[in-house]
């Protein structure tokens, strides 16, 4: 998950690429899911968004934008790795970590709420939620996501979800965001009709 | 990242990057309520210390327990090993008993290479004779990273015992290939033949180098390696290489002052400069469990195979 290239699934394995959410489309989503947030937590009282990285710090930094021009709030924004609470660590290489950038004030009896590109399996966002209990008790923990792809493996489910994204679990669902992959689009790319690669678990959960 | 880390004479610049970015990580995981984390649960690694060190060593266990790894001390003192039990049936027993990862410690140059040969787990060299310390290098990298924003084009000076020292050569090593220019400075009885090899430049006088420095590291004078006499007295060392107020005085505003420790105030280092803002003394240990992470974690957190 360190480098563009590592975490981009099309430059690891050859398949067809489809477009399924163009920048405006993802412009039009964020903005919605400010707004759900402000509905749900009453106008942002006490929440903290925390990015997952690599692309859920983004995303955070997006929603937070959104909500103060709306509402002029300033939602305190972060970051957590999850990587060291992962329970797939010894199935891979090591695992570079990413920076947790927890802000000012803390997490303690603040509305925590995590954001992520993509939800999948579900094991990203247990490990967060367990790397978040390291740096404090929020009084509430809510997850946002911008693609619900489906195929959960733990009892997990979001509270915003940008779009939900029927797949197969063959197919890997690849998010670019401008500022870390120069454009904004969601991609689900398909392996090639040859069996190679083709028993690949698809995108990291 | 390989399977072991034994010197860093042989790590690579990727690698040595790799160490000190993971252990910034892990200096911020010291700021969260809960300093544990359950990366390494259920793997064990075991001290092996045939030299006394409780810095080290216990900078190694604090390491591995804020992994949550199990954590074995294995001391030569009290065991078969002062019975006369060799490296490598000390090995095999370890072994047995299923150590994922082994921190060797040895009076013999060279001893923890000869592990890594045994065992089927990561060893990771925390001293071995006068040959290297690449734990101890590569925390005072992070120091100096940390502090100054840059280890490349920083002129560091190591002044001191440099023969007896692996300390001095694990850095001078570590510091070439992150684009240091090392300056060692030390009596000509106290530099090994070999130095002109080392990637170094050599001199004699102190407080021609000072002025020029960004960082200056002193070594301890090891009195229990030396088998004869490399210097008149304590006192002529000192005043000709030991650090005091007005020597410190000529280093520039920002320079660091760095020590690995033990210190002998008065003898290599005087108190006042030892406790001035400069020093990193501390910093340096507080410094040295987040790179031990770093590295257990690098050698520890995956399956074993390159990524």
């Amino acid at each position: 998950m360190a480098s563009a290239a590592a975490s981009d699934p099309a430059s690891r394995r050859p398949g067809i690429a489809r477009t399924v959410l163009s920048a405006d489309d993802i412009t039009r989503i964020v903005s919605r899911m400010a707004h759900q947030i402000l509905e749900k937590t009453s106008g942002g009282a006490g929440v903290v968004l925390l990015g997952v990285p690599t692309r859920g710090v983004p995303l955070a930094h997006r929603l937070a934008q959104r909500v103060q021009a709306v509402e002029g709030v300033d939602l305190p924004v972060g970051s957590l790795d999850p990587t060291m609470y992962r329970d797939d660590l010894r199935l891979r290489g090591v695992r570079p970590l990413e920076v947790t950038e927890i802000p000012d004030g803390g997490v303690d009896g603040r509305v925590v709420i995590l954001v992520d590109d993509v939800l999948y399996s579900g094991r990203t966002v247990r490990a967060a939620l367990d790397a978040l209990a390291a740096y404090g008790r929020p009084r509430t923990v809510q997850l946002a996501v911008l693609v619900d792809r489906g195929h959960r493996e733990l009892p997990i489910r979001a509270d915003y979800v940008g779009k939900n994204m029927p797949t197969s679990r063959r197919e890997s669902v690849a998010v670019r965001l401008r500022e870390i992959d120069g454009a904004d689009a969601v991609l689900i790319l398909s392996p090639e009709a040859s069996p190679a690669g083709a028993a690949d678990p698809g995108d990291l959960p | 990242m390989n399977r072991h880390l034994l010197s860093t004479e042989d790590l690579s610049r990727d690698d040595a990057l790799l160490v000190l970015d993971t252990a910034e990580r892990m200096a911020r995981v010291a700021e969260a309520s809960v300093r544990k984390l359950p990366t390494l649960r259920g793997r064990t690694v075991v001290n092996l210390f045939f030299e006394d060190s409780t810095r080290t060593r216990t900078s190694f266990e604090v390491a591995a327990k804020r992994l949550s790894a199990d954590v074995i001390n294995f001391s030569a003192r009290g065991s078969s090993v002062s019975k006369g039990e060799s490296l490598k049936d000390t090995a095999q027993t370890l072994e047995a008993m299923g150590a994922d990862a082994v921190v060797c410690r040895h009076s013999a140059s060279g001893a923890p290479h000869r592990l890594a040969t045994w065992v089927r787990g990561s060893v990771v060299n925390a001293g071995d004779g006068t040959h290297e310390h690449p734990t101890q290098a590569l925390l005072d990298a992070f120091t100096m990273r940390r502090r100054l924003g840059r280890v490349d084009g920083l002129a560091v000076t190591i002044v001191g015992d440099v023969l007896h020292s692996r300390v001095a050569r694990s850095n001078v090593w570590l510091l070439a290939t992150l684009g240091a220019s090392v300056t060692v400075v030390a009596p000509p009885t106290l530099l090994p033949l070999g130095v002109s090899s080392w990637p170094v430049e050599v001199s004699y006088d102190l407080d021609a180098v000072l002025p020029k420095s960004d960082v200056v590291m002193m070594l301890r004078v090891q009195r229990e390696r030396m088998s004869a006499a490399f210097f008149p007295t304590e006192r002529e060392y000192s005043r000709r290489y030991g650090l005091d107020v007005d020597r410190a005085a000529t280093l520039p505003e920002h320079a660091l002052v760095m020590h690995p420790g033990p210190m002998v105030r008065g003898m290599e280092i005087s108190s006042q400069v030892a406790d001035s803002v400069r020093s990193t003394v501390v910093e340096q240990v507080a410094n040295g469990v987040s790179v031990r992470m770093a590295v257990l974690y690098l050698l520890l957190g995956g399956s074993g195979e390159v990524s």
